[in-house]
């Protein structure tokens, strides 16, 4: 009774905690402004399910495609087991659904165990491949001691629920022939190899160790799941809404800004002069001028870094990262909902986090956009920001400023008279 | 903007099309046209770098001269033509891309386009995706596309003999060709056309490095870094043995070229566009 009791505290402290951290990053999206989607929802739901659901463009690389898909696998169906756990709970009951699922109950068992397995394998070479490895996308400058640590807790955490899992099958199993409260649940494949480690200890302990490895389970999913809102790998949560959201036009179109054609349309006199309403920033200096969807993003990103393993300027030592654009937007993000959501702190996405030598140095290629296996487009942000550099604070190099001049006139980026524009044609 | 000089095969055995090979021009523009009541079946839309980069005219009119000898019914624009606007909307100077836009939409609503192709991707990218919204809806065509699909109509025979036959060339992807626009196959298809040793370099198509000079960095210079990007893809270009490296776009034919030179390889390997491979190979 005293375990119930305790247990149902337990699960309504971390409920608590965990639905006051949803409120902060629903308000801090909504910071971003509202945008028209655009397209049907079907071609939506079927990045939802190609993209989110079902890890299409993961597989890109191979490797890491086919470890995560694991981990993935074992969060989605291990997860199941967390249900019974919380009935146990409180319900004071074991293996509560054992008697009516019958002989298909072992089989869950074993699938659950052989992820529970695969997962741990795959989080132990993701750790290798990160710290001994040493994989140069995640040691790249914005993969500072924070991110690093973050990545490898995520990793450790997991492989050490995965042991939990184990060991409380394995004691579970041998306590099943001494006390009646185990229910039988035949012979469950991984976890009787670490049977022979406890089969010499007294019920007693067997008991406390199984019970232990209960506790430490579910109290480190509920734990984990809190941790996960404040960690990159709120990923497992954001990548369906991200690819929900994102764009489906081609990726070299960059969306208009209906308030300058409403102004250039005056100036040509093909359209009445509105008079303007409260006309708002061009581009985005801030997080709050940026679109919902770009922050997002920024709460889907997990930091792989595929996106900058493939930016061109990245890989000749400048100093743009896409990977470093989400991570700034989403960090901004949190910074203002800790100022409950005030924008006036004397800072701003563009100067304090990301400078203009970094969007400068974007080539608008879209590698990063292709490369992300969850649809996040940094490239987006970047062109706002450079937006605003250039419309509101005509700060854009002076070799721009110098084409935008020839444009305007002479009608070519370059500095040739218009009326030579068909001489190639009689040369 | 760099300069090389080309061999153009002209005693090539390889006579193409049983068309006449004009030693002249025919361009006429829509002006012109109009004056006389025709319409073209389609505009080419010449851009910036093709009038005015010494080095891409030729593209323009190794083109003209493929349309000439089809006897294709185009126009161009001529002085009426204007920059689409792509640098200064990728800059951020969304004033002066509306304004090139709209102003560029007014002459191709006045005479009444339905069709445009360009050998430029930056060019191609703007007027097929960008215009729509500001009231210009056209068909628009990139030159390769617009090249495979002669050569799938029969309309360009490519016979045996030629320059370029089984003569090892890769194809560097434009960014705005292929991952903004998802063609990647159209060029391959017109390279494998002319039945030369297609190979590829490791970062292809989707994965294809940039030549450095989109999001209007061809008008600045780079920002502070360990390498020059077009060096970069230039080396790997170079890696994969290729003699010809073809390109599509203005941009890259820079980048490339200036790669090669840095390179010091500009006498044994030419950086070449699709329509002057195709031109040259049928001796016009």
């Amino acid at each position: 009774m005293i375990q119930q009791v305790v247990f149902a505290i337990v699960l309504l402290g971390f409920s608590y905690f965990i639905a006051r951290r949803i409120g902060p990053i629903s308000k801090g999206i909504q910071l971003g402004k509202q945008t028209p989607l655009t397209g049907d929802s079907s071609a939506r739901w079927k990045n939802v399910l190609l993209i989110a659901f079902g890890q299409k463009k993961m597989f890109k690389r191979l490797v890491p495609a086919v470890l995560h898909f694991f981990i993935y696998a074992g969060f989605l169906i291990i997860n199941l087991e967390v249900l019974e756990f919380i009935i146990d709970g409180l319900a004071g009951t074991h293996r509560f659904f054992a008697p009516f699922l019958g002989s298909i109950y072992p089989v869950l068992m074993n699938v659950f165990e052989f992820l529970a397995v695969a997962v741990l394998l795959s989080c132990v070479f993701f750790l290798i491949r990160r710290n001994v490895l040493k994989i140069p996308r995640f040691w790249s400058a914005e993969m500072t001691s924070w991110p690093r640590l973050d990545a490898n807790t995520i990793l450790v955490v997991e492989i050490v629920l995965m042991l939990a899992i184990l060991t409380m099958n394995a004691t579970d199993q041998l306590l099943q022939s001494r006390d009646a409260h185990y229910t039988a649940t035949g012979s469950l494949f991984f976890s009787s190899f670490l049977m022979p480690v406890f089969e010499n200890l007294e019920t007693g302990s067997l008991i406390v160790i199984e019970r232990f490895a209960w506790w430490f389970h579910i109290v480190g999913i509920l734990g984990f799941a809190l941790y996960v809102t404040y960690s990159k790998h709120l990923h497992i949560f954001m990548a369906f809404p991200n690819t929900y959201y994102a764009r489906l036009e081609p990726k070299g179109q960059i969306h208009n800004m209906p308030v300058v054609t409403q102004e250039v349309k005056s100036m040509l006199g093909l359209a009445e002069a509105s008079t303007p309403t409260e006309p708002g920033r061009f581009g985005a200096k801030d997080v709050n001028d940026l679109a919902r969807i770009n922050l997002i993003a920024a709460f889907a990103c997990t930091e792989c870094g595929r996106c900058t393993s493939e930016c061109p300027a990245n890989l000749t030592g400048k100093k743009l990262s896409p990977r470093k654009i989400m991570m700034d937007t989403r960090d901004r993000v949190e910074e203002v909902m800790k100022n409950d959501g005030k924008l006036d702190d004397g800072k701003s996405l563009l100067g304090d986090y990301i400078t203009k030598e970094e969007i400068n140095a974007c080539t608008s290629c879209n590698a990063c956009v292709e490369a992300c296996p969850v649809m996040i487009n940094p490239l987006d942000i970047i062109l706002e920001l450079r937006r605003y550099v250039a419309m509101e604070e005509s700060g854009s190099p002076a070799s721009w400023n110098s084409m935008f001049q020839n444009i305007e006139t002479n009608f070519a980026p370059w500095k040739f008279s218009p009326s030579d524009r068909f001489n190639w044609a009689k040369d | 903007m760099g300069t090389r000089a080309v061999q153009t095969p002209r005693s090539s055995p390889a006579a193409i099309w049983s068309l006449k090979n004009l030693d002249d021009m025919n361009v006429p523009t829509l002006a012109e046209l109009s004056a006389k009541g025709e319409s073209p079946e389609i505009l080419f839309w010449v851009g910036c770098a093709g009038s005015f980069d010494d080095r891409y005219k030729r593209v323009t009119k190794a083109f003209v001269k493929i349309l000439n000898a089809l006897e294709i019914k185009f126009g161009v624009l001529g002085t009426e033509e204007s920059c689409t606007g792509d640098p200064a909307r990728r800059a951020g100077n969304e004033f002066l891309f509306q304004m090139q836009a709209m102003s560029n939409i007014q002459v191709l609503n006045g005479y009444g386009v339905k069709r445009i192709v360009t050998a430029c991707p930056h060019c191609f990218n703007t007027l097929k995706n960008e215009y729509p919204e500001l009231g210009g809806n056209y068909e628009v065509i990139h030159h390769a596309t617009f090249l495979q699909q002669l050569i799938n109509e029969g309309k360009i025979k490519l016979k045996d003999g030629h320059a370029f036959k089984g003569k090892k060339i890769t194809f560097h992807d434009s960014c705005y060709l292929g991952r903004a626009n998802n063609i990647y196959e159209a060029p391959r298809e017109v390279l494998e056309a002319l039945d030369v040793d297609l190979v590829e370099m490791k970062r292809c198509r989707t994965t294809g490095l940039c030549c450095g000079a989109g999001g209007a960095q061809m008008f600045k210079d780079a920002e502070k870094g360990k390498k020059e990007i077009n060096t970069d893809r230039t080396e790997e270009a170079l890696a994969t043995g290729a003699t010809t490296i073809a390109v599509a776009c203005p941009f890259c034919m820079t980048m490339i070229t200036d790669g090669v030179k840095t390179k010091e390889r500009e006498t044994d390997v030419n950086v070449k566009d699709l329509a002057e491979l195709i031109a040259e190979a049928n001796g016009l």
